[in-house]
């Protein structure tokens, strides 16, 4: 009787106990104390069930046992996302931010988002969808993302290009962490050097992009930030391999040595020895090679003096080896590094690629306590890439030596709707090449100044304006102008216009290196300019896009319409007609590059999004011989991309599936007509499609397991090299490639991460 | 010539202790509740002469302010706010100027207060 008594006296407190959800949340004080955080926001995650913490950190929230996920916020904190799973007395310590002046906006996240505010057509791709490709580095990065397009690895080399806009890399503006990173003598495999791993984030700008980081953009900027020490997990391993046989490690260890200091060591190795030809042409499908890449970062934080800091180390080493089978031989040595043997007889038709590069560069970034809207950042980076190669009896070794520093005062003018940007930049760079028995040798200096004015009116319209003056040794004395603005006429919308214009000297060789596996010559036809006896290219590039979010059966979705335009007004024409001779000269004509864009993402079931793209380029050029559509660009694109996850178990464990399909039209090949008969191919490539999936099992939170397929389809370009079987005849070229060499491709992984 | 430099930075030391401060900061309890409040209150306290940053918290109602202190005071940034309809803690809005806010912007209203929930600030 007495129980009963107490069950019923308990009863009530059950049934409250269990409709919510109390707890407290903390903050860590100067001395390593634990006190209230009041003013702290509590709600579950994507429902509109939410408090505020009261005077002494306390709150209470109804619970239901379909709420799972917590978060707790605070201006100045990191916010947390708790997962709950029953209600339990919460107790949990939010930790200060150590981001100056950046603001995170947390809703349910979407792994690859563009942006609804901002004036420029900005796609941000966090580290999730990074997850999501193969493997393992910046250029496959891009592989879930349609508005960059990665072209079939290079028959030789295996370097993957990426295309904007349907531009090549070249007139991308390719930074890491704002400082110009892919560009000269690293300009074809240099987004092979930047493991997946270390990236943080990437944010795509289409169109000219802003000021701030120089006047070479012409097609767009790709932003890579880098996982910082005090954010990073204290130990990070993942592991991969492949039925290709690449073998990949990357480790991160960070720790924190003062309250002030935070350090990271990053490192990633891969290595490919085993040699492949699937389709018998005596050439292997892809290179064999090793790499090793190692990068230490200081952070330095002061939160009350408002500043921030980071220096970085890199070195990075990298062989690529291949051409023929070698199979009497087993695999040649590459020498051991740096001591590159080169071609002399005529037996076998081989390659090797060896690049050595040290990167080194320092970060200074202030923000006034007092006044937040003023901020100085101080950019310095020196870098030297050397590279050492034969391809055949031909022989390309390149050594740029380079300097950047770029200076910036951010500030308002009356208020903060107004808000301008100026500073200066510097920078040189030594080129030494040798092209065969030439010799090219060239300094290019730049000083420049810039100015950026950025309005908004807290709701339908920004702008940002920017212009800069430089004056380079070169390039001569000129102005470069960028326009972006964004104007919302009703909800959930963004028109958005830029126009800009980018000038810049072309790296003929550094920037077209598959020439060299051919038999093709080399023609400059021009000799009056300054870069090779050519004319630095200028572009203007206007574009417009239209962003509408709406609910489709009370789903969300959104639809893009981008159209964008390049006019060259001059431009280094490559020109591949002549199957004898690669020719460069000066564009005399028009060049154009129109991309035509529609993107549509639906989020079909809760966790399950549907992503699809169709592009269209029409890309043409005044050649000598005419005008021409650009050889190896699909004019037509198609691109779906589908991607699942269960519900996060108390656990942690979770599955993740994506699969992505790219399907390419028609490409044109370069004039063949006139080689010999067997050597001909047809005016148009067939179209191709291929599929990637991948699956990840998360078992806890720090360890994940992944594997997947590359290439699922099997679809594989027969006879991607013209004359495999007379490498040192008149018509043997490699560059000809529209498809995949390597078939079906199988690999798995695991990352274990300690925080 | 010791003497004129001490003059001479005694002189300026006096002028900077009198001198207003060019950017005074502030922080004052704004009544609203949504995005739509934040925008409204944000934008009457830009259109204040002398007002450099304000932003206002749509969670804890909050609004801090930057504002030269030679153009402009609190108590004029306050009147500005409570004319397009928001209350502060010492000028309260006209019943007119009230109405103008947009029906989902009443935040007199417990209804409205509801309706937003304590999260949708959107």
């Amino acid at each position: 009787m007495k129980q009963l008594a107490y069950i019923l006296f308990l009863l009530p407190t059950l049934i409250l106990a269990q409709d919510s959800l109390e707890g407290t949340i903390l903050t860590e004080t100067e001395d390593n104390k634990t006190m209230g955080l009041p003013g702290a926001n509590v709600y579950w995650l994507d429902t509109s069930e939410g408090t505020i913490t009261d005077l002494d950190g306390t709150f209470s929230l109804p619970y239901k046992t379909e709420y799972t996920r917590l978060v707790v916020s605070y201006v100045g904190y990191e916010t947390d996302t708790l997962t709950v799973n029953s209600p339990r007395n919460i107790r949990h310590t939010l930790r200060a931010s150590n981001n100056l002046g950046e603001v995170t906006v947390s809703t349910r996240k979407r792994s690859s988002s563009v942006s609804y505010i901002s004036a420029e057509n900005i796609t941000n791709i966090s580290s999730d969808e990074l997850l999501k490709a193969a493997c393992c580095n910046l250029s496959e990065s891009f592989e879930t993302n349609p508005s960059i397009d990665v072209n079939f690895a290079d028959a030789v080399s295996g370097a993957r290009q990426i295309r904007m806009l349907g531009l090549t890399s070249p007139y991308i503006l390719i930074t890491t962490e704002n400082i110009p990173a892919i560009r000269g003598a690293s300009q074809t495999y240099g987004l092979s050097f930047i493991p997946g791993t270390w990236v943080e984030s990437i944010q795509i700008t289409k169109g000219a992009g802003s000021v701030t980081n120089g006047f070479e953009s012409i097609a767009g900027q790709i932003n890579t930030e880098l996982r910082k020490p005090s954010t990073d997990d204290r130990l990070f391993v993942n592991l991969y391999g492949a039925t290709n046989e690449r073998f990949e490690l990357n480790t991160h260890l960070n720790t924190q040595v003062s309250d002030r200091w935070s350090t990271g060591l990053y490192l990633h190795g891969n290595v490919r020895n085993k040699e492949h030809d699937e389709n018998n042409d005596t050439f292997l499908d892809m290179p064999t090679g090793e790499q090793l890449n190692v990068m230490n970062r200081w952070q330095y934080t002061n939160t009350e003096k408002g500043i921030v800091s980071f220096l970085n180390f890199r070195y990075l080493d990298d062989i690529k080896q291949a051409g023929q089978l070698d199979s009497e031989h087993g695999t040649t040595d590459g020498g051991g590094g740096h001591g590159i043997t080169r071609q002399n007889s005529t037996e076998l038709w081989r390659s090797e690629i060896d690049t050595r590069r040290y990167d080194l560069s320092a970060k200074l970034g202030y923000v006034n306590p007092k006044i937040p809207y003023q901020t100085a950042g101080l950019q310095f980076a020196f870098s030297e890439h050397e590279q050492a190669s034969f391809f055949g009896l031909n022989t390309y070794d390149i050594s740029h030596r380079s300097i950047y520093s770029n200076f910036v005062y951010n500030s308002i003018i009356s208020d903060s709707r107004h808000k301008v940007k100026t500073g200066v930049s510097y920078t040189h760079d030594d080129y030494e090449e040798l092209v065969n028995s030439d010799v090219y040798s060239r300094t290019e200096n730049s000083v420049g100044g810039f100015f950026e004015y950025a309005y908004d009116n807290l709701g339908s319209l920004n702008l940002t304006a920017g212009i800069r003056l430089d004056h380079h040794n070169l390039l001569g004395t000129f102005l470069t102008p960028r326009l972006h603005v964004r104007y919302t006429p009703w909800g959930k919308s963004a028109f958005r216009a830029s126009v800009g214009r980018g000038k810049r000297s072309a790296n003929i060789f550094a920037e077209n290196q598959s020439l060299f596996a051919t038999a093709r010559t080399i023609n400059i036809l021009d000799s009056g300019g300054e870069i090779y006896g050519l004319d630095p290219e200028i572009a203007w590039n206007y574009g417009v896009s239209y962003l509408q979010g709406f609910n489709l059966f009370g789903r969300k979705a959104d639809v893009t319409l981008d159209f964008y335009r390049t006019d060259f007004q001059d431009q280094v024409v490559v020109d591949w007609e002549n199957r004898k001779e690669i020719r460069f000269y000066n564009l005399k004509g028009e060049s154009f590059a129109n991309s035509f864009q529609v993107e549509f993402h639906i989020n079909l079931l809760e966790r399950l999004d549907l992503r699809s793209a169709y592009k269209y380029y029409d890309i043409q050029t005044d050649y000598i011989s005419g005008r021409l559509e650009k050889p190896l660009t699909a004019q037509h694109r198609l691109f779906g991309n589908i991607a699942y996850e269960t519900e996060i178990q108390p656990n942690g464990s979770q599955w993740k599936f994506d699969a992505t399909y790219n399907w390419l039209g028609e490409q044109r090949f370069s004039k063949t007509s006139d080689n010999p008969l067997p050597y001909q191919l047809p005016e148009y490539s067939p179209t191709v499609g291929t599929l990637n999936a991948q699956v990840t099992n998360v078992l806890t939170p720090n360890f994940e397991i992944y594997f997947g397929g590359e290439n699922i389809l099997d679809v594989t370009q027969e006879n991607p090299i013209i004359a495999s079987q007379d490498p040192f005849g008149p018509n043997f070229d490699t560059t000809f490639v529209y498809g995949p060499i390597f078939g079906s491709m199988y690999y798995a992984g695991l990352r274990y991460k300690l925080n | 010539m010791k003497k004129v430099l001490l003059l001479v930075t005694v002189f300026f030391m006096t002028t900077a202790v009198f001198a207003q401060d060019k950017n005074a900061r502030a922080t004052i309890e704004v009544d609203g509740i949504c995005g739509m409040c934040k925008q409204r209150i944000e934008r009457a306290s830009l259109n204040t002469k002398g007002v450099k940053s304000a932003v206002w918290s749509v969670e804890t109602h909050q609004l801090s302010l930057i504002f030269d202190e030679r153009k402009t005071d609190l108590a004029t940034i306050q009147q500005n706010i409570a004319n397009v309809g928001h209350d502060t803690h010492e000028i309260k809005a006209t019943e007119e100027a009230y109405n103008s806010v947009h029906d989902c912007c009443k935040y007199r209203s417990e209804e409205i207060k509801d309706a937003h929930g304590k999260k949708d600030n959107n």
